[in-house]
């Protein structure tokens, strides 16, 4: 299990353009980041660097577990949850089918699954097709496998953007219960987030 | 979960996407029946001229028919942001990316070797090779499921996929159809055909062994 996340010295290349060079960030368990930025500034390919999808230019990302640091890879794949601008669904899916897979892969199972649909507002919508749901339905689904299986570290990338004012509310306590319980988030937002979070600006 | 609890689950949400959403098997069916019937449109129905042809024909059927859901395997998952979740989950990406395989083979090129001696039949084929189109077909889809994923998977993020997964993939599986038509060729010489359907089956066993590094390497590519 992750209780510390750290960047250091880290410089990432996009195409031609540098993003981010000698970035640090420390995180433990119990916070929450709220990563901040102009369009661009690389609050996306910071989030997908540290799930091992972009290989920096320079500089480490390391996971801290309870007996020191972990293998990268495996922490990513057991403790690392990525909800970005796409929520992944399939439109001729059924909610449920969706959720189930998404949760079972991400090491939940069903009653986590339907404990988390709950929690969100979801339970009326499973039965529909995907692509008959909203687009802040939609992201509340994809959310859902965050409470449903158990990660320690939350990457969010602009997770309220389509959600109205309650289940953003709402989102934001399920949040604030995760980090309580020892959980890490980072989130790239525009808006404040709704929980007690450190603010990192990127230029 | 344990990692082949998790496999079955993706095979099987694979399969029910390939189902779903246009019927992929379906198509590839349909597609694969227009082809063998536009055959004989083409040169002339006399059963001398398409007889000996016959197996080479469903062959080459074959291999067009199952190229046209190729794009579908890893391109729906990148676009709409799941490829980044299925990374993130208890399997590797080479264990991803042959499961995918596992199940168009099933969903596609199953269904196509089942039909590969009916079309083979209705061109003049003599029923005694059947046993053979469809062994040959069945070990064949194999081939081109690895080697399609392959050029499914390098195409990722690029406009005109089909087209460029096309380009990729007819020059990869051109060695499956020269071995599986060649065995058909052997048999209806009164040959030994064994040695064509063993190329094929080594040729498909080289594939799904071999490919899964290139297709995982691939959406790391594109995931980046």
């Amino acid at each position: 299990m992750i209780t510390s996340l750290s960047v250091e010295a880290l410089s990432l290349q996009r195409g031609e353009r540098l993003l981010l060079t000698d970035f640090g960030l420390r995180l433990a368990a119990g916070e929450a980041i709220a990563l901040t930025g102009p369009n661009g500034a690389g609050k996306t390919s910071l989030l997908r660097a540290i799930a091992g999808f972009i290989a920096p230019l320079a500089g480490r990302i390391s996971f801290g577990g309870a007996v020191g640091e972990l293998d990268a890879a495996e922490a990513r794949y057991a403790g690392v949850h990525l909800v970005g601008h796409q929520d992944g669904l399939k439109p001729g899916r059924t909610a449920r089918d969706e959720l189930g897979f998404a949760v079972d892969w991400t090491g939940g199972d069903d009653d986590s699954a339907a404990a988390a649909a709950a929690a969100l507002g979801l339970a009326p919508l499973l039965d529909l097709a995907v692509r008959h749901l909203s687009a802040g339905q939609r992201r509340r689904l994809a959310l859902a496998r965050l409470i449903a299986s158990p990660r320690a570290l939350w990457l969010l990338d602009e997770p309220f953007a389509p959600l109205d004012a309650a289940h953003r509310a709402r989102f934001g306590e399920l949040m604030a219960r995760h980090v309580a319980g020892g959980g890490l988030v980072i989130a790239a937002v525009h808006d404040p987030l709704p929980i007690a979070a450190r603010t990192v600006a990127l230029a | 979960m344990s990692g082949v609890g998790a496999r079955w689950r993706l095979y099987r949400r694979e399969l029910a996407l390939a189902w779903s959403g246009g019927g992929g098997p379906l198509l590839a069916l349909g597609f694969y029946a227009a082809i063998a019937t536009l055959v004989p449109f083409a040169t002339g129905p006399a059963p001398q001229r398409l007889a000996p042809v016959a197996g080479g024909l469903a062959w080459v059927a074959l291999a067009l028919a199952s190229l046209l859901s190729l794009e579908r395997m890893f391109e729906r998952d990148f676009e709409d942001g799941a490829l980044d979740m299925l990374a993130l989950g208890p399997a590797s990406l080479e264990a991803i990316a042959a499961v995918k395989c596992l199940a168009h083979w099933t969903a596609v090129c199953a269904p196509l070797a089942l039909a590969a001696p009916l079309a083979a039949a209705a061109l003049g084929a003599p029923l005694a090779a059947a046993p053979l189109v469809l062994a040959t077909a069945a070990v064949g889809g194999v081939a081109f499921a690895f080697v399609g994923g392959l050029g499914a998977s390098l195409a990722l993020g690029s406009r005109r996929g089909g087209l460029i997964i096309a380009l990729i993939v007819l020059p990869l599986i051109s060695p499956p159809v020269i071995f599986g038509g060649g065995a058909l060729d052997a048999l209806a010489a009164g040959l030994d055909w064994r040695p064509g359907l063993l190329m094929l089956a080594a040729y498909a066993l080289a594939a799904a062994a071999i490919s899964p590094f290139a297709m995982a390497a691939a959406c790391r590519n594109a995931l980046s």
